[in-house]
């Protein structure tokens, strides 16, 4: 990991870790979008540099061009402008214990990542440059999307028909009432 | 380890914890669903740093699929969203107790 691969990696999770507090913090839903946005584009440019630029491409096109774009519209067509954050809830103390819970979830995190031996500086095996370019490669993935992980290649593809039937049939207007009468 | 893998893990530690502090402190169901994507995401980020770790192609696979079943779950869940709001002119989770006991 040279100087370069650093610095970028350092720009890219300030981005990230920005978008993700400014989702969480941002009292308009339109902002929390856009900083979702920008913070799955920084996302992609660490998959680059993990060697992986197949899903920085997908994550470009299918989070940021598809998902995020769905959210935005969502938004835009059935949240009133008015709307605003309010930071009155059900349970009491939720904020609280939601800190407390987040604080717990981050310690566990990290030190099960401490007791799993990633922190310990081992030598690391310098692996061919073969290996890591067989990792980078399209074809590569492609092929091992088509021969060994074909099945669930493809039972995604049924899920993604489940899913869009759904939501048809979830977000059509209809007059049930009447229906259901006459059955 | 590479160090650039043990970042990858810790940033990706960072982004699901935040993840889940937005399912937890808002109540707005779109921004909730932001948190779970958002979760996912550092999922899939822990998933390629492995696959970078152990030069192997699976945990991109897995990240693969892992983008397809996000989209369809945002497309199940806004639709939810959507109907919610045609029933009630209102999208507050709390709100939302139709089915209360």
């Amino acid at each position: 990991m040279n100087v370069i691969e650093l610095i970028v990696f350092i720009a890219a999770a300030a981005l990230a870790l920005i978008g993700a507090a400014g989702m969480v913090m941002s009292r308009n839903p339109v902002h929390s979008a856009l900083f979702l946005i920008a913070n799955f584009f920084a996302l992609a440019v660490i998959f680059l540099l993990l060697s992986a630029p197949v899903l920085a491409a997908l994550q470009v096109l299918v989070y940021t061009g598809a998902i995020m774009v769905l959210f935005l519209f969502i938004i835009f067509f059935f949240i009133q402008p008015g709307q605003k954050h309010a930071y009155v809830y059900s349970l009491p103390w939720q904020t609280f214990f939601s800190g407390i819970l987040v604080i717990v979830l981050i310690s566990v995190l990290v030190l099960g990542l401490y007791m799993g031996g990633v922190f310990t500086a081992e030598e690391h095996v310098q692996s061919a440059a073969m290996k890591v370019e067989e990792l980078t490669s399209p074809q590569a993935l492609g092929s091992a999307l088509f021969s060994r992980y074909l099945l669930p290649f493809e039972l995604t593809s049924l899920l993604l028909l489940a899913a869009m039937l759904g939501a048809v049939v979830l977000a059509r207007k209809e007059k049930r009432d009447d229906r259901e009468e006459k059955n | 380890m590479e160090p650039i893998v043990v970042y990858s893990l810790v940033l990706s530690a960072v982004l699901f914890t935040m993840g889940m502090l937005a399912v937890l402190v808002r109540r707005n169901p779109i921004i909730m669903f932001m948190g779970i994507e958002l979760m996912l995401n550092a999922a899939n980020l822990a998933f390629i740093a492995f696959s970078r770790h152990l030069d192997k192609l699976d945990g991109q696979v897995i990240a693969l699929i892992f983008m397809a079943v996000a989209a369809a779950e945002v497309a199940i869940g806004l639709a939810i969203i959507v109907s919610i709001y045609r029933y009630r002119r209102d999208v507050d989770v709390d709100a939302v107790n139709s089915l209360r006991g």
